[in-house]
C-alpha cells in the first residue's frame, strides 16, 4: 500500500470502474415513483408577437395532466439566474418570442409520447415581426429585439470596464500618436469568431419532486451549478434553502452550457408542486440548439501598429458580441472575461471595445473558454499576420513583446495583477522540441513542389480560477439567488469512525476526473489510500454553498480548500495520535494508512485506532473534541494564469480546400500539477474544442432566425478520427495564489488552439497571396479564398 | 425525438412482410433503421405500422452467381465494405460502404436501405449507378426488375412502389471501378460534399465502356453521361480523363448548400471524376 507521494502522479481515475461498467448514474438513471414528462412546445418564429394560445385539445389529449402557458407561472417572475441587463427572459414566452425555439408552453402527461403527441396539438397563433441575426444590423439597430431600447446593451472598455475601481487612462491617444509614427506600420484584420453549439453529450435533463408534507422539493439536474439552481429555486418560490435540496449527479459533459439556471428547471419544480407527482424533462439533441445556451460569436476588428523590428506599439480590438435574445447567467460577462486577457501575454498598449448585443437567436454564455478564445483568437491572429507583413518570424515577433519573468506580479492593461509567467521559456521549449528550423525547412521545400504545407504558432495566456471575489460583485447576479456574492471554493474532509475518508467539495466532475484528484490531494495530506477516500460532490444539503464547475476554477479554488481542510485533519490527528503513542504532535508523521513516530516507524497506529479514539472523546487528551473532521471556506485572493504555447502543421489541398492537420504540438504551464494524466486529458479536449472551431463547426442561422445546425448530421462536429494524436508537453511555473501551486487546466486547450490552426492554414497559402479565411475553414471557404487571391 | 404511436410486425419469412405492406397505406419498410428511425424520432416520417425485414432468414447473403453478384436486402455497410466478392467485382461499392457514416452505422445500416431511400447525398446510390446494378422488388402483386438508371427518381424518392420490398440487387462481373468523395468533415468522412463513383472496362489499351455517376451533386445521383462519351474510345490519357472531367456537371442542376456554392461543387465534381479516373486507369 503506497498511498503517500501520489501528488503529481499519474493515478489511475477512481471513477472510471463505475462510469466504463454504465454505473455512474445521471439524471436520467434516477427514478422517482409515479413520474410525469414534460414537453415543451416551442416558437417557430424569431420575433413575432403571440396573439392567442389555444391548449384545449392538448389539455383533452389521452394522458395529459397539465398545460402551462405564460399565464400560469407568471407569477413566479421572471427566470431569477441571468445577470440583470436588458429585457429579462420570462419562465414562458408571455405575449411575444424573440428566438426561434423559445418555450411557449409546456405539456405534462404520463410519458414523453403523450406529451409530445398532445403538444402538438397546442395551436399558436403568431404574428411575426421584423427579425435581426446579422451582427452589423444589430448593432446598428436597424432592427430592435426588444421594443425601442437600443440591441446595445453595453460596451465594455479595457481601461474603464470597472467604474469607480478601475479607472485607468485611456490609451487610444498613444497609439494614435505611435500609428502617425514615420517608422511604424499599422495592420489590421476584421475576423469572425463564429457562433458554437456547446453539445454536452448527455443534454440537459433535470427532474423534480416536490413534498407538500414538508413543503420541501428535490431537483435532479445535469447542472455544474447545483448551489446556484438551488439558490434561484428557493427564490423563485420563496422557501428557505434548507428546504431546497439539488442534485447534480454523474454529469455527463457542461462545457458551460451547464452553468446557468434555466427556466426549465424552474419549470418541473412549479409542476410537481401543482400536480403533486415528480415530474421530468430530457432536452432532445435537436432541442438542445434552441433549450441550452450557445457560445462565441463575436465579428471585430484587431489592429496592430508597431515597428519593422517587430516592437508592437499599440494593439486595438472592438467587436461586437452576440448576446442572443436575453441575458442568462454570464452573458454580457462573457466578454468581459476576453478583456481580461485580451492583451495576451505582451507587454503593450492596448485599447478595446467590446459592444454587447442582442439579436433575435437563443442566448449566448460561457462555452468552454468564455470569451477567452476569441479574446486570443483575434490578438494572436493579428500578432501572426504583423509578423509576416514586416517580414519577420512569428516567433521573434512574440518574443520581443512578451512580458519578462522579472516583470512579475504584472499589472495588466486593464488594471489585474498576472501572478506569474514566463512566456519566452515556455515558447523556447516548444520550438526545441518540434525543431522548428527543420520544420520550417520541410514546409519550404513541400511548397516548392507545389505542396502546400502551413506551419501554425500561437502562444496565450489565459485567466481562471477566479479571484478576489470582490470581482464577483461585478457582472454576477448570483447575489439575486440569496447566495453570497463570491468566489469561494468549498472543502470538507472527514476521517470516517473506521479509519477511511469522506470527502465533500463545492465543485463536481462532468468528466474531469475530481474524483480522484481530490483523493490524491487527501491520500498526500494524510498518508490514507486513495481507495480509502470517497469524495462527494453536486449535493447542494451536503454543504452550505458550493460555487460549481467553471472558469477551470476546481483545483485552483476548491482543491485549495480542500488541502487546507486536510491539514487541519492532519494536525488534529496528529494530537491524538500523540497522545496514543505517548509522543509529541511535532512527531507524529503520516504514512501507509497509518501514525508513527518520526525516526521509530514500529511505533505506529492505525488511521483506524485514530478515528476510534476521536468518536470516543472520553478517550481523547484534555481539551480535544470529539470528531476527526474539517471544513474550509478558502476565498482565492486572486485569479491564476495559466499560459501556454501551441503549434499545427497542416497540408491543404490546392483543388480542394480540405485541410488535414498533420501534427499538433502543445507544450503547456498550469503550475503544478496534481495529475499529469488527467491535466493531459484536459488538454486534449480542449484542443479538440478549438480544432472543431477551426474546422469544423458552426451555428448558421438564416436571415429569419433559423438556426439550419440544430442537428448532429449537419453541425459536423469532429470526431476521432478527424484529429491527429497530439504531442503535449509542459512547462511548470507555480503560481503564490494558492499553496498548492496549481493554476486551472480545463479551458487552455482550447484558447490556445484555433488560432493556431487558423495560422497554420493561411501560413500555407499565404505566399498565394491569402491573409485571412474566417472559421471553419471549411473546404469551400479555403478553396473560395485561394479562388479570391487570384483574382 | 419521440415518435408517435405505430404498430410494429417484425414477420420471418418474405410472404408474411409483403402481406404486411400489401395494400397498406402509411406502411413502412424497416431493415437497419439508421435513417427511419431517426425519421420517426424527429415526426417527419410518421407510419402506421413498421414491418421490420430484419427477422427473415436468407435476406443476408453476399452470393456469385456466374456472371454477376447478389447482395440481399439485410446486407450491412459493414459487410458491403468488407466482403471479398463485393472488394473483387464491385469495389466502387464496397469503397462507398467503408467511407459511409461510422463503424455503429455501418454495423445496422444496409446498403439495400440505403439505396431504397436515396437520400440526398448517400454514398450507395452512385456506386450503384455506376457498377449498372439491377434492383430486384418484389411485393404481393409480384416480382420485378429495376436497372439502377431508372431507380433513382429524387431526392428521397426511388422507384419503388410503397408496398415493394428491395429484397436484393445484383452487380454484374467485369472491368474496375473506385469511388472519391470529399466528406462534410473533409477527407472522406461523413456525407459527401461531392463524390464520384467510375466503372471502366479496358481492353486492348482502350476504354471500351464507361459509367460515371456522381453523388451529392446534385438533388439525386445521375449518371454523367457526357463524361462517359468523353472517355469510351479513348487511351484513357491525362486528357482524354481531363475532358471526360469537364463534362461532370452537364446539364444538372448543381446543389448550393452548407458545405458548397454551386461554384465551388461544380469544380469538385471535376476534381472527384479526374481523381477517380486517374485511380481506374492507372
Ligand atoms: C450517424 C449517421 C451517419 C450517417 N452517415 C452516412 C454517410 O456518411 N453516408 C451515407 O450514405 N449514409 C449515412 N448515413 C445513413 C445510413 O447509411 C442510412 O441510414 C442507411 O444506410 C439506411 O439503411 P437502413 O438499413 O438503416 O434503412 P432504414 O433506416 O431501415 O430505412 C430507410 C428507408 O428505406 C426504406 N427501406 C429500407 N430497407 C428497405 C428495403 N429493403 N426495401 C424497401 N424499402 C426499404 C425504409 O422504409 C425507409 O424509408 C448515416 C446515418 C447515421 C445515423
Amino acid at each position: 500500500m503506497t498511498s503517500t507521494s501520489v501528488m503529481g502522479g499519474i493515478v489511475r481515475r477512481k471513477e472510471d470502474p463505475s462510469l466504463i461498467q454504465g454505473k455512474g448514474a445521471y439524471v436520467d438513471d434516477v427514478k422517482r415513483t409515479g413520474e410525469l414528462a414534460a414537453v415543451f412546445v416551442r416558437s417557430p418564429f424569431a420575433a413575432a408577437t403571440i396573439t392567442s394560445i389555444d391548449i384545449e385539445a392538448a389539455k383533452a389529449a389521452p394522458g395529459v395532466h397539465a398545460v402551462y402557458t405564460a399565464d400560469d407561472v407568471r407569477h413566479l417572475g421572471p427566470n431569477p439566474a441571468q445577470v440583470a441587463v436588458g429585457t429579462l427572459r420570462p419562465l414562458l414566452a408571455d405575449g411575444a418570442v424573440k428566438h426561434v425555439g423559445e418555450a411557449v408552453a409546456m405539456v405534462v402527461a404520463e410519458n414523453r409520447y403523450l406529451a409530445q403527441d398532445a403538444a402538438d396539438l397546442v395551436f399558436v397563433d403568431y404574428e411575426p415581426g421584423e427579425v435581426v441575426v446579422d451582427l452589423k444590423d444589430a448593432f446598428a439597430d436597424k432592427v430592435k429585439v426588444h421594443g425601442d431600447a437600443s440591441n446595445i446593451l453595453l460596451t465594455w472598455h479595457g481601461h474603464g470596464w470597472w467604474e469607480g475601481v478601475i479607472d485607468l487612462p485611456d490609451p487610444s491617444p498613444g497609439i494614435q500618436e505611435a500609428k502617425e509614427r514615420d517608422d511604424t506600420v499599422t495592420v489590421s484584420l476584421e475576423m469572425v469568431n463564429q457562433r458554437l453549439l456547446p453539445t454536452a453529450i448527455e443534454p440537459r435533463a433535470v427532474l423534480a419532486d416536490w413534498n407538500s408534507g414538508y413543503g420541501s422539493v428535490e431537483l435532479w439536474s445535469s447542472s455544474q451549478i447545483p448551489h446556484a439552481v438551488a439558490g434561484a429555486v428557493g427564490v423563485t418560490f420563496g422557501i428557505p434553502s434548507n428546504k431546497v435540496r439539488v442534485v447534480a449527479p454523474e454529469v455527463g459533459g457542461g462545457f458551460g452550457v451547464k452553468l446557468n439556471v434555466y427556466p426549465d428547471e424552474i419549470l418541473v419544480c412549479f409542476a410537481s408542486k401543482e400536480l403533486g407527482r415528480p415530474v421530468r424533462w430530457t432536452e432532445t439533441r435537436r432541442e438542445a440548439g434552441f433549450a441550452s445556451t450557445q457560445g462565441r460569436g463575436w465579428v471585430g476588428t484587431a489592429t496592430i501598429t508597431g515597428t519593422a523590428d517587430g516592437k508592437i506599439l499599440g494593439y486595438e480590438l472592438e467587436a461586437i458580441c452576440d448576446m442572443g435574445a436575453y441575458s442568462h447567467n454570464f452573458t454580457v460577462a462573457v466578454p468581459l472575461l476576453g478583456l481580461f486577457i485580451a492583451g495576451g501575454q505582451y507587454n503593450f498598449p492596448t485599447s478595446y471595445a467590446l459592444h454587447c448585443v442582442v439579436t433575435n437567436t437563443q442566448t449566448t454564455d460561457a462555452y468552454r473558454g468564455a470569451g477567452r478564445p476569441e479574446a486570443a483568437y483575434y490578438l494572436e491572429r493579428i500578432v501572426d499576420h504583423f509578423a509576416r507583413e514586416i517580414g519577420m518570424d512569428p516567433a521573434d515577433v512574440r518574443k520581443a513583446n512578451y512580458w519578462k519573468p522579472e516583470d512579475f506580479p504584472v499589472q495588466t492593461a486593464i488594471g489585474l495583477t498576472m501572478d506569474s509567467g514566463d512566456y519566452e521559456k515556455n515558447l523556447d521549449a516548444l520550438l526545441d522540441r518540434v525543431g522548428y528550423e527543420d520544420l520550417k525547412a520541410k514546409r519550404d521545400a513541400a511548397r516548392a513542389e507545389g505542396r502546400l504545407l502551413g506551419l501554425g504558432l500561437s502562444t496565450y495566456v489565459e485567466v481562471c480560477g477566479f479571484g478576489p471575489s470582490a470581482l464577483a460583485g461585478l457582472g454576477f447576479s448570483w447575489g439575486a439567488y440569496g447566495l453570497p456574492t463570491a468566489f469561494n471554493g468549498s472543502g470538507v474532509v472527514r476521517v470516517q469512525p473506521d479509519g477511511t475518508c469522506t470527502v465533500t467539495i463545492g465543485t463536481g466532475p462532468s468528466g474531469q476526473g475530481h474524483e480522484t484528484t481530490w483523493a490524491q490531494i487527501v491520500s498526500d495530506g494524510l498518508g490514507i489510500a486513495m481507495d480509502n477516500i470517497e469524495v462527494h460532490h453536486g449535493d447542494s444539503v451536503d454543504l452550505p454553498m458550493g460555487i460549481g464547475t467553471f472558469g477551470s476554477r476546481s483545483i485552483a479554488v476548491d482543491g485549495t480548500a480542500t488541502f487546507e481542510a486536510t491539514a487541519r485533519v492532519r494536525k488534529k490527528a496528529a494530537i491524538i495520535a500523540g497522545h496514543l503513542l505517548e509522543a509529541a504532535p511535532e512527531d507524529i508523521q503520516f504514512a501507509d494508512g497509518r501514525a508513527h513516530v518520526a525516526g521509530s516507524p514500529d511505533r505506529a497506529v492505525e488511521w483506524g485506532q485514530i478515528a476510534e479514539s476521536a468518536y470516543q472523546p472520553h478517550t481523547l487528551p484534555e481539551g480535544v473534541e470529539g470528531g476527526l473532521e474539517s471544513s474550509v471556506v478558502f476565498s482565492p485572493p486572486n485569479a491564476t494564469w495559466p499560459f501556454g504555447s501551441h503549434m499545427a502543421l497542416v497540408e491543404v489541398d490546392p483543388e480542394t480546400g480540405d485541410v488535414d492537420l498533420l501534427e499538433y504540438w502543445a507544450t503547456d504551464d498550469c503550475g503544478n500539477v496534481i495529475n499529469p494524466m488527467i491535466v493531459d486529458g484536459q488538454l486534449h479536449g480542449g484542443i479538440a474544442q478549438g480544432i472543431a472551431q477551426a474546422l469544423y463547426e458552426e451555428a448558421i442561422y438564416d436571415d429569419m432566425g433559423n438556426l439550419l445546425t440544430s442537428s448532429m448530421a449537419n453541425y459536423t462536429l469532429p470526431v476521432s478520427t478527424s484529429l491527429p494524436l497530439f504531442s503535449l508537453d509542459r512547462t511548470v511555473t507555480p503560481t503564490d495564489v494558492n499553496p498548492l501551486g496549481v493554476k486551472g487546466v480545463g479551458e487552455a486547450g482550447t484558447i490556445g488552439s484555433a488560432q493556431t490552426i487558423v495560422n497554420a492554414v493561411v501560413d500555407a497559402v499565404a505566399h498565394l497571396g491569402v491573409r485571412h479565411i474566417d472559421m471553419p475553414l471549411r473546404p469551400k471557404r479555403v478553396w473560395q479564398a485561394i479562388q479570391d487571391a487570384k483574382e | 425525438m419521440y415518435p408517435p404511436n405505430f404498430d410494429y410486425v417484425a414477420p420471418t419469412s418474405l410472404d408474411e412482410a409483403l402481406a404486411a405492406l400489401a395494400g397498406a397505406e402509411n406502411t413502412k419498410v424497416l431493415s437497419g433503421g439508421m435513417s427511419l428511425i431517426p425519421l420517426m424520432k424527429m415526426r417527419f416520417v410518421r407510419p402506421t405500422t413498421v414491418v421490420d425485414i430484419s427477422r427473415i432468414p436468407g435476406l443476408d447473403d453476399v452470393t456469385d452467381d456466374g456472371d454477376h453478384i447478389t447482395i440481399g436486402a439485410m446486407v450491412r455497410h459493414a459487410t458491403t465494405a468488407s466482403h471479398p466478392l463485393v472488394q473483387e467485382h464491385a469495389s466502387a461499392l464496397a469503397e462507398a460502404a467503408n467511407g459511409t457514416a461510422d463503424l455503429l452505422v455501418r454495423n445496422r445500416g444496409t446498403t439495400c436501405g440505403s439505396l431504397a431511400l436515396n437520400a440526398v447525398a448517400a454514398d450507395q446510390p452512385g456506386a450503384a449507378l455506376a457498377l449498372n446494378a439491377t434492383m430486384h422488388a418484389a411485393s404481393v402483386r409480384g416480382t420485378r426488375e429495376i436497372a439502377a438508371a431508372d431507380f433513382f427518381l429524387d431526392a428521397m424518392t426511388s422507384a419503388l412502389a410503397p408496398d415493394e420490398i428491395l429484397t436484393k440487387i445484383t452487380i454484374p462481373k467485369g472491368g474496375v471501378s473506385t469511388y472519391r468523395k470529399l466528406g462534410r468533415r473533409g477527407g472522406s468522412s461523413d456525407y459527401p460534399i461531392a463524390a464520384a463513383a467510375v466503372w471502366v472496362d479496358v481492353s486492348d489499351g482502350s476504354v471500351s465502356d464507361a459509367r460515371i455517376a456522381l453523388n451529392g451533386v446534385s438533388s439525386t445521383p445521375y449518371l454523367a453521361v457526357g463524361s462517359a462519351e468523353a472517355l469510351v474510345g479513348s487511351d484513357g490519357s491525362a486528357d482524354a480523363i481531363a475532358s471526360a472531367a469537364s463534362h461532370a456537371t452537364d446539364g444538372v442542376n448543381v446543389l448550393e448548400d452548407l458545405y458548397a456554392t454551386v461554384a465551388f461543387r461544380t469544380h469538385l465534381a471535376g476534381v472527384y471524376v479526374r481523381r477517380a479516373l486517374e485511380d481506374v486507369l492507372a
